[in-house]
């Protein structure tokens, strides 16, 4: 890296890239999936804590910047989840507001441990 | 889901072009406060924590000012929803903070960090819905 600030640039510029295909595909894989249960953004969620899992396992501080904190923090979302819950809930609907707090933390945590193996065993920490 | 409603007047393309903005300046928001935090010397998952808690807390007032005004510019809500606030807040570094946690073999740690999380992030965006709502019943009254 040339300069502090040709840093800065670069990191900037890796984080908006990643960051908007990132919230473009969780627009799309929602809008594909059946609403009656948030699927949309569990699948979203539980992709990209597989993703952020590989990357974690090793790799350049760019690919971090660009995969991890661009790609996978904006393919997934918290706010979304949240809200998606509050709904359920306000539904009526307390078993399935349950079922998704437990099993989105179940399946992400999973995900990035499954994740983290991936990436071991292809290299990624080496 | 009123959480997937999406209103018909306009264009998919004009959508994913907001939901993209909106989604690179979220990002970029949350990897400042990230930064912010490790230049304060704070452990990593308080920032992953703050703006989770923070976003959802904006999701509720975001949505309590939908509910509300239904027809202002349709764009608005995948910007500032999708885009920002799906952006702004993450669920691979809450769930990859946990597990970096319990790798480190601070289980309870790692515990404690999904449980506050949840506790706080969850009960966040239904303070921001109610406060939403209380202040647009007073606008509307005035």
């Amino acid at each position: 890296m040339a300069s502090a600030k040709g840093a800065v640039m670069t990191a900037v510029l890796l984080v908006a890239l990643g960051g908007a295909v990132g919230a473009v595909l969780r627009y799309g894989i929602v809008r594909l999936l059946p609403a009656h249960f948030p699927w949309g953004v569990l699948l979203a969620n539980v992709l990209g804590s597989l993703l952020f899992g590989v990357v974690l396992a090793g790799a350049s501080d760019g690919m971090r910047l660009l995969a991890m904190v661009g790609f996978c923090g904006a393919l997934t979302t918290f706010s979304t989840f949240a809200l998606d819950t509050l709904i359920l809930g306000r539904e009526g609907r307390s078993g399935a507001a349950a079922a998704n707090v437990v099993l989105s933390m179940a399946a992400c945590i999973a995900a990035v441990a499954a994740g983290l193996a991936i990436g071991q065993a292809i290299g990624l920490s080496g | 889901m009123t959480g997937q409603v999406r209103p018909a007047a306009y264009s998919e393309v004009s959508a994913v072009a907001v939901v993209a903005a909106g989604g690179a300046l979220g990002s970029l928001a949350r990897y400042a406060v990230a930064r912010a935090f490790e230049v304060i010397g704070w452990e990593l998952p308080l920032a992953t924590l703050t703006v989770n808690v923070v976003g959802s807390f904006l999701m509720g007032l975001l949505v309590a000012y939908v509910l509300v005004h239904p027809a202002r510019h349709p764009l608005w809500r995948p910007f500032l929803g999708v885009g920002i606030l799906g952006g702004f807040t993450t669920f691979s570094a809450f769930a990859g903070d946990a597990v970096v946690l319990a790798d480190d073999g601070r289980w309870v740690a790692a515990a404690a960090y999904v449980i506050v999380t949840l506790a706080i992030g969850l009960p966040a965006i239904w303070a921001g819905a109610a406060l939403g709502r209380r202040w647009h019943r007073r606008r509307a009254l005035s």
